[in-house]
């Protein structure tokens, strides 16, 4: 791994000169050093569309773009999202330490949507791990050439030239010229080939590895950032829309002429239900729209509407969680099989059974999903607040019939993303209002009522366990299934099974080295969208596994700590091919370089016992600790939460430690943030978070009913020890969540004795 | 026609006497900075002061506010420099940022009473106020930060 950072190797990116290409313009004058490190061959870049002068590059594939000014300032554009990992400020660090620029010099470009960047899907927690090589060779490659440019105008070898904070400096001499002033010249030489770039000694970089402050930090405390909500256009004009209230559902007959009375109100408009499946489609329904976001609202409580609701009006939560647990009791689809667990349970001294339940989640983000678009001339551009400018592109074409890239999209900040912005639904109602509208500017607004009913949820899901244990109380053998409705309905009306995404986040990936273990999954299907959510199907599969191994270690009458080593084993790469794992996902990442090293999973939980002084003070009588770990986003992460539960029940988290292993890191103090912000979360999970239907109808409609966790019930201090890592960068931004479920509810186990097998916690009395 | 002060700027509104606060700053004068998050005062993210008091702007209808002196995050500080301002950057508190404006606003005024909260007395001020993100334990540092600046 250290070997591959080192030599920095980037398999498929290949740095190309553009800064005489004539697509070039907008901020780069002419004479620019531009660089573009990019994906895909050069015959597959696209020409360029009107956007690109500003965020210049881009008809070129790079994943990243740079370009130096001769005035010295630098230019990176960030092509992912940011929506609080810090990820805008993180990528263009990457490129810069390289580079040896001066922070201060450089400015930081929001792309637009375009598949010329590659990937923009901010999600699944991988843009360093996707674009940390790219960005690093784009930063090396401009480098080299400014060196090689001043050594040429000093006529000395280049071997007595240095790169340095800005400046290329002729050691000997002591000579030194600017960027700026080397621009020019450097632009006008070919890009050193992937092979050839030479990378920074470790002891010399500059911002990796070093605490750096988000470049929007100002803006966000002063209240100038522009996120999607605060975008406005000329004329713009605001939508408030009532959408089906069961999933599916359509619109049968409505009346309007009550909301047409409310002042500042100017139009109704109908937007057709989504055609199965529901993908990223408008559910549909009737808007209003108005001259405010306020009339807009209110003239839509004057609609009076006739639903025609459709199959899933008799979805009910309470029903659904029996069918999946009893579906969890029978045999399901097999997904990972080591040994013969069925035999292993017919000779065991001993064995354990539990079912687990873990509900459907809203995302809520603390900006509800916002869009503005503008129809013109048979093209769209919007604003959007999007992890997914791309999808963004093909949705609206979609909806309006359009080509992909005769969609703009430009991204603003998300107030908070979690998945639900990587579904652009909302996008495609704003640009269908604003073709209705006659291309006048349209803002939708969601209300939090909205965002909580109108989701892609977290998948709820039903879970079955069963181990034996030997004598000694050794676990021999561990049977899995876990039953819920699929991301996979998105796309396939008729999903009955989730996929190997699903299978790959703690169903097919347990860790234990265990002679019989099977994973199943067994047939549920959808009646509400499914989505993804922070660490995704983690959130269930390493809940309900990592609270069984702490079940199975009280069985055994050990310490869980211990069991849970013991269980792992003394670490290996697994290999998933040998135990009947057909297909494993790995996070989209190849095998080779992120294998699942179990060694890494011990080291985390064994750091994690140390910095918690685990197993120093006796459990019980209201106050416990509780242990987990998990690999995922190829990252290794373990959990301890401390609980304290008063005599009414009342819980509370006075501290917890996350300990992770995420391989090399670039700006520790955004890892640190987001493993506290990910305890969080997850303690909101454990908590309170529920979503749940009734009569298709979902039952939770703001803060007071699908509570997060507050200041006074997050924990109150969540320590993170970040592990010193030469291996490739490894996710951050979900990695946290998955660990702290379990690790809670096994420190509410540690205080109070209760198990608690259902989530959330709260609907389990304590004392 | 309802006159009242903002960010020291009088200011006068024609409209609907029921329309809160919110959508006026926002939508009317483009003072984005306040942030509507739930629309039923139960998340703080578009508190602001109405007289000093912290407020949530989603609750207090232009009726309401009239005569009233408004401040905003915009106003909090002509330069962006008061001490919980300086600490929230010091202390790296946001992450999407979304919320910390409405965050700031209620820390505000809660120092404006209490230069040294306790734990407790910062808890109970700020749980009205949600972060998604999770910043809670860097608000929670910031503000004594501030807090010790101020005193």
């Amino acid at each position: 791994m250290s070997d591959h950072i080192e030599n920095g190797l980037v398999e498929n990116g290949v740095v190309e000169n553009i800064s005489r290409r004539s697509l070039i313009g907008g901020v780069f004058s002419a004479g620019a050093l531009v660089l573009a490190a990019r994906i895909l061959p050069e015959e597959a870049w696209a020409d360029t569309n009107e956007y690109h002068g500003k965020a210049a590059s881009s008809a070129l594939r790079p994943s990243i773009y740079l370009g130096i000014e001769p005035d010295g300032t630098i230019y990176i554009v960030t092509h992912r999202s940011e929506m609080g990992t810090g990820i805008r400020t993180t990528l263009p660090l990457v490129a810069a330490d390289e580079l040896d620029a001066d922070w201060s010099k450089v400015k930081i470009e929001q792309g637009i949507g375009d598949k010329a960047y590659g990937d923009q899907n901010t999600d699944g927690s991988k843009s360093i791990r996707g674009f940390f090589e790219a960005f690093r060779e784009s930063g090396a490659s401009a480098r080299m050439m400014l060196v090689s440019a001043a050594a040429k105008q000093w006529n000395v070898p280049e071997s007595e030239c240095a790169a340095k904070f800005h400046e290329v400096v002729h050691t000997p001499s002591g000579k030194k010229l600017g960027y700026g002033a080397l621009a020019t010249a450097a632009g006008k030489l070919p890009v050193p080939k992937p092979a050839d770039v030479k990378y920074k000694p470790k002891s010399e970089w500059r911002y990796i590895g070093k605490e750096s402050k988000i470049a929007d930090l100002a803006d966000i405390c002063t209240g100038k950032a522009t996120f999607g909500m605060d975008i406005k256009r000329q004329g713009m004009l605001y939508a408030s829309i009532e959408r089906p209230p069961v999933m599916g559902g359509k619109v049968q007959s409505f009346d309007d002429k009550a909301a047409r009375q409310v002042k500042g109100v100017s139009g109704i408009e109908t937007i057709d239900g989504f055609k199965p499946p529901y993908t990223f489609q408008p559910l549909g329904g009737v808007a209003v729209i108005a001259n405010s976001t306020w009339a807009a609202i209110q003239g839509r409580k004057k609609l009076k509407i006739e639903w025609n609701n459709g199959e899933n009006a008799a979805h009910d939560s309470e029903q659904y969680r029996k069918e999946l647990l009893t579906t969890a009791r029978k045999p399901g689809k097999v997904v990972r099989n080591i040994g013969d667990v069925d035999a292993a349970f017919a000779k065991a001294s001993k064995t354990v059974e539990a079912e687990y339940y873990a509900p459907l989640l809203a995302h809520a983000t603390m900006e509800p999903p916002v869009a503005v678009a503008e129809f013109k001339g048979n093209k769209v551009e919007c604003w959007v607040p999007t992890q997914n400018p791309q999808a963004v592109q093909d949705t609206v074409a979609g909806a309006l019939g359009l080509k992909p890239e005769d969609v703009t999209c430009h991204v603003t900040l998300l107030g908070g993303g979690f998945g639900r912005k990587s579904k652009p639904d909302y996008v495609a109602e704003a640009a269908i209002l604003s073709k209705k509208q006659g291309g006048k500017p349209v803002k939708v607004v969601w209300t939090r009522e909205d965002d909580i009913k109108f989701d892609y949820y977290h998948s709820v899901a039903g879970m079955y366990h069963k181990a034996a244990l030997d004598s000694n109380g050794k676990a021999t053998a561990w049977l899995h299934r876990s039953v819920f409705p699929s991301i996979s309905s998105m796309n396939d009306a008729s999903s009955m099974y989730g996929f190997d995404v699903e299978y790959g986040m703690g169903l097919n990936d347990m860790p234990w080295d265990l002679p019989n273990h099977r994973a199943e999954n067994g047939p549920a299907k959808a009646h509400v969208r499914i989505g993804w959510l922070r660490s995704v199907a983690n959130i269930y599969h390493v809940f309900s596994g990592l609270s069984f191994a702490d079940e199975l270690a009280h069985a055994a009458g050990r310490d869980s700590l211990e069991y849970q080593l013991e269980m792992i084993g003394p670490g290996k790469i697994i290999d998933f091919k040998s135990q009947g794992v057909a297909n494993y996902w790995n996070y989209g990442e190849s095998y080779e370089k992120f294998p699942f090293d179990s060694k890494r999973l011990r080291h985390v939980l064994e750091v994690a016992g140390e910095k918690s002084g685990w197993g120093k003070r006796k459990s019980g009588n209201g106050w416990g600790l509780g242990i987990a770990a998990a690999r995922s986003f190829t990252s290794y992460v373990a959990s301890v939460v401390e609980v304290e539960v008063d005599k009414a029940g009342k819980i509370r988290i006075p501290r917890a430690w996350q300990v992770a292993d995420v391989g090399m890191v670039i700006n520790p103090e955004r890892v640190r943030s987001q493993f506290e912000g990910a305890a969080v979360m997850a303690a909101g999970i454990g908590l309170t978070g529920e979503i749940s239907v009734a009569d298709g109808r979902v039952q939770q409609s703001n803060f007071n009913n699908y509570q997060v966790a507050r200041m006074n019930q997050a924990p109150m201090q969540t320590d993170v020890h970040i592990i010193e890592s030469t291996a490739l960068p490894g996710g951050v931004g979900e990695p946290g969540v998955p660990p702290f479920v379990p690790a809670f509810a096994n420190a509410i186990f540690a205080a109070t004795g209760k198990r608690v097998r259902d989530l959330p916690f709260s609907k389990t009395k304590l004392v | 026609m309802i006159k009242l002060k903002i960010n020291g700027r009088e200011r006068s509104f024609d409209g609907d006497p029921e329309m809160p606060l919110l959508w006026y700053l926002r939508d009317e004068i483009d003072l984005t900075g306040t942030k509507f998050g739930c629309g039923a005062g139960l998340c703080g993210a578009c508190t602001v002061h109405k007289n000093g008091e912290a407020v949530r702007s989603c609750q207090t209808s232009m009726k309401d506010a009239a005569g009233k002196s408004i401040t905003t995050i915009e106003g909090l500080s002509p330069n962006g420099q008061h001490p919980l301002q300086k600490a929230w950057m010091e202390a790296n508190v946001p992450q999407c940022g979304y919320c910390q404006t409405g965050q700031i606003m209620q820390a505000a005024a809660l120092l404006k009473k209490n230069h040294k909260p306790s734990d407790k007395e910062i808890d109970d001020a700020m749980s009205g106020n949600i972060c998604r993100c999770g910043t809670y334990q860097r608000i929670r540092s910031a503000i004594h930060a501030a807090g010790k600046e101020m005193a």
